[in-house]
């Protein structure tokens, strides 16, 4: 790639080399380098923000097996346009992505797509299901670095405490869970509380949440090796993982753009947009997320991207699957109701979604530092501008918690390994 | 008034007085020879039931009639889902089929607000999921009013699996509305536990309750809720909370004993107690007919009085 670009006057914020400057960038053979004042093609980057590509711990592509709701393709492109470089696809496929033929499978229709970097989640369990182990170093040499029965709590400690146990033969292996006690949460539709009595839907009580994690915190003491907690959603389990955090226990944990923004009094019409897992909680529940990932207790943000067919979510309300999509919308999300409130710096927020996403992940061609000679993996964005989210989206589902809101926060261009996948909004491949 | 009744949340204290008065002038209907009158002529109203239940369709399908109004009766057992049709496409199927009104039974909590996305006519509830059941909640009231003279300061107890019961919703809130004084009693474990939010009192000890009441309103026992540990036993939640004919004589003189059917005798309620004068069940279910004559007419626009002749009728489409 001959191609020389240098963005000019863009607001460079670099967590990982504590950088916030007005500068130029120069991208050159797909990599950054210092400007030299030779021919480039200009980006006037003036009120833009430039930062390293975002990176996304958690997203479902469904493919293989429901190729109608997303593939590795579509889903890349999502990434793209939503500012992410990154994307780590969750296990429950079908198959499950729980041996390395699947994790091989989606890596090269990640490489074929070549929007992002696609990093496969391998399954702890084999198909899932909670019993036998995965076969994790096989999948660790098919480079996988997270494991996941995602959708699923490993439902007993002893399992779990073998895979954290296990998982500490290989460097850099994190175990990521979902949190939730299956028999709490049984049958529940939505946050269990003042709503769903008044709306006649099963609840699931935060502490179907808060069970699994003072579960898991207590095996991670207990096995060693690292433990990731995926989407928190209560109050409790914040104050679990940073109490177990001062304790110096090594877990980390994420939180989605749409619990940081919504709460169950957005379910009062039923739309099951809205109908997610975990839940949406209650309001002070999301205030607690909020000062979480504020005080660096929640370290990332993770958008849990699940498409669903239309005719899927456009269903009573029961029937319908869980799940928001969240690629496209996830940075105007942090950026409107978090940045341009004053909660949460800029550089916080690109950390929380780009710098410590990628050291969790262990992609090192990921999150900064923008330094010479590493991969040009970038997002340029519109602080300001605003946007109304509709279809047409780059996902091949449409089931968004944001749909016809307005977020103030816009990607203009992402730079993959040096080339411009999106341009002025608009995907280029 | 809404163009839907979905809750009760769609109807103030002002409507509800509205209904009941309306329904009022329509009881009289019913005792005629020729029980009917042409304030919905050419309208269509569709019954659309997706749970089985005989009683309330027959009580819809007969104030429609007595308005006039054509009915067509759209029922299927089991979901949409494992029907094969969306409730989508059922909506437009009957949307295009010109339907007036739809009356809407479901297993699902929230279908009915649902179904409003899709259709442009009225939309009742009758009985959505563990959501609520406006039409009983308000022939209920009619019944209390019309036997007890008033709704304000009534005290009334809602006895059993309150967590389950959209009658109970619907009631519970219509009863506030109303300035009654409402107590819900129950195990715990069938007790929303955010229900005093809801107005109401909340009680366990049913023997305690019942001398202060001017109704006991008692609700069906689902046999599954055993399964699913809400209490240990029927016997015992009959033992418990069951309105036997020892208990029947705590209460005061004058009290009603209602149930919003099917009754379990001999678990909720004694078979005698079902049976006493103060037990004004069926009197329930002949007021439900008044009621949705009343509550069509006034959500269809039903006009002039009852008995005269409609102005302005649009002709519905009505295939069967």
């Amino acid at each position: 790639m001959a191609e020389r670009i240098l963005f000019r006057g863009a607001r460079v914020i670099d967590p990982a080399a504590g950088r916030d400057e007005v500068a130029d960038v120069l991208v050159t053979e797909g990599v950054l380098a210092v400007p030299d004042g030779e021919n480039a093609t200009v980006v006037d980057c003036g009120g833009l923000v430039l930062a390293p590509g975002l990176v996304d711990l958690h997203t479902h592509v469904r493919q293989p097996g429901r190729e109608d709701k997303e593939t590795v393709e579509t889903g890349s492109r999502a990434a793209a346009l939503g500012g992410f470089t990154a994307i780590s696809p969750m296990a429950n496929t079908d198959p499950v992505a729980d041996h390395a033929a699947v994790i091989h499978e989606v890596r090269e229709l990640g490489a074929r797509a070549s929007l992002v970097d696609v990093l496969p989640v391998g399954a702890i369990t084999s198909g899932l299901e909670g019993e036998t182990l995965a076969e994790i170093g096989e999948m660790v040499e098919a480079g996988v670095r997270m494991f996941s029965d995602d959708g699923r709590c490993v439902p007993t400690a002893r399992v779990l405490r073998n895979a954290l146990t296990y998982a500490r033969t290989f460097d850099g292996v994190v175990i990521a869970e979902h949190c939730e006690d299956a028999s709490l949460a049984e049958g529940g539709h939505m946050h269990e509380g003042f709503h769903s009595y008044s709306l006649g839907l099963a609840g699931q009580p935060r502490e179907a949440e808060e069970v699994a994690v003072a579960r898991d915190l207590a095996v991670a003491r207990l096995a060693g090796g690292r433990l990731h907690l995926c989407h928190l959603s209560s109050a409790g389990s914040v104050d679990m993982v940073r109490r177990a955090k001062a304790e110096g226990l090594r877990v980390t944990a994420e939180v989605t753009p749409h619990h940081l923004v919504f709460s169950d009094e957005n379910l009062l019409t039923y739309d099951t947009n809205f109908k997610v897992n975990p839940p949406l909680r209650s309001p002070e529940d999301r205030e607690a997320l909020v000062a979480g990932l504020v005080d660096g207790t929640i370290d990332a943000v993770a958008t849990d991207h699940a498409p669903h067919a239309v005719e899927e979510k456009e269903a009573e309300f029961d029937l319908a699957p869980v799940g928001t999509i969240g690629l496209e919308t996830a940075l105007g999300a942090v950026l409107t109701h978090l940045v341009h409130r004053g909660r949460l710096s800029l550089t916080r927020a690109i950390e929380a979604m780009s710098t410590t996403p990628a050291r969790i992940v262990g992609a090192p061609d990921q999150g900064g530092p923008l330094e010479p000679g590493r991969p040009a993996n970038l997002v340029v964005f519109d602080p300001d501008a605003e946007a109304v989210i509709e279809p047409p989206f780059g996902s091949k589902s449409r089931n968004s918690a944001f749909l016809g809101r307005t977020l103030r926060g816009r990607v203009v261009h992402t730079l993959y390994r040096g080339a411009m996948v999106v341009a002025d909004g608009k995907a280029q491949r | 008034m809404n163009q839907h009744l979905l809750s009760i949340h769609d109807v103030d204290a002002d409507d509800i007085v509205r209904i009941l008065d309306t329904a009022e002038s329509f009881r009289e209907v019913g005792s005629r020879v020729i029980k009917k009158v042409p304030a919905l002529r050419g309208r269509t109203v569709v019954n659309l039931f997706y749970e089985n239940s005989t009683r309330t369709r027959i009580s819809f399908e007969l104030a429609a009639k007595r308005l006039s109004a054509d009915v067509i009766n759209f029922s299927t057992s089991g979901s949409s889902v494992s029907k094969g049709e969306s409730l989508k496409d059922t909506a437009l199927t009957l949307q295009a089929m010109g339907a007036d009104a739809i009356v809407i039974r479901h297993s699902s909590s929230g279908a009915p607000l649902t179904l409003t996305r899709w259709v442009n006519g009225s939309v009742l509830n009758a009985g959505d999921g563990t959501h609520e059941h406006p039409t009983q909640a308000l022939l209920d009231l009619y019944t209390m009013r019309d036997r007890l003279g008033r709704l304000e300061g009534l005290r009334v107890a809602i006895v059993g699996d309150v967590l389950h019961s959209r009658v109970a919703r619907s009631l519970s809130f219509a009863l506030v509305k109303m300035g009654a004084e409402t107590t819900l009693v129950g195990p715990p474990t069938l007790i929303p536990p955010d229900a005093p939010a809801w107005g109401v009192e909340v009680a366990h000890d049913v023997e305690a309750v019942l001398p202060k009441l001017d109704v006991c309103y008692l609700l069906r026992v689902q046999k599954e809720r055993q399964r699913q540990q809400y209490f240990p036993s029927v016997r015992e939640y009959s033992r418990l909370f069951g309105l036997s004919r020892a208990r029947v004589g705590l209460l005061p003189e004058e009290a009603l004993v209602m149930h919003p059917g099917p009754m379990n005798r001999g678990i909720e309620i004694d078979s005698d107690v079902a049976d006493l004068p103060r037990a004004v069940i069926e009197e329930q279910v002949t007021n439900g007919i008044a009621i949705r004559m009343s509550l069509l007419y006034l959500l269809l626009g039903g006009s002039g009085s009852p008995g005269e002749e409609p102005v302005g009728a649009r002709t519905g489409a009505a295939d069967g």
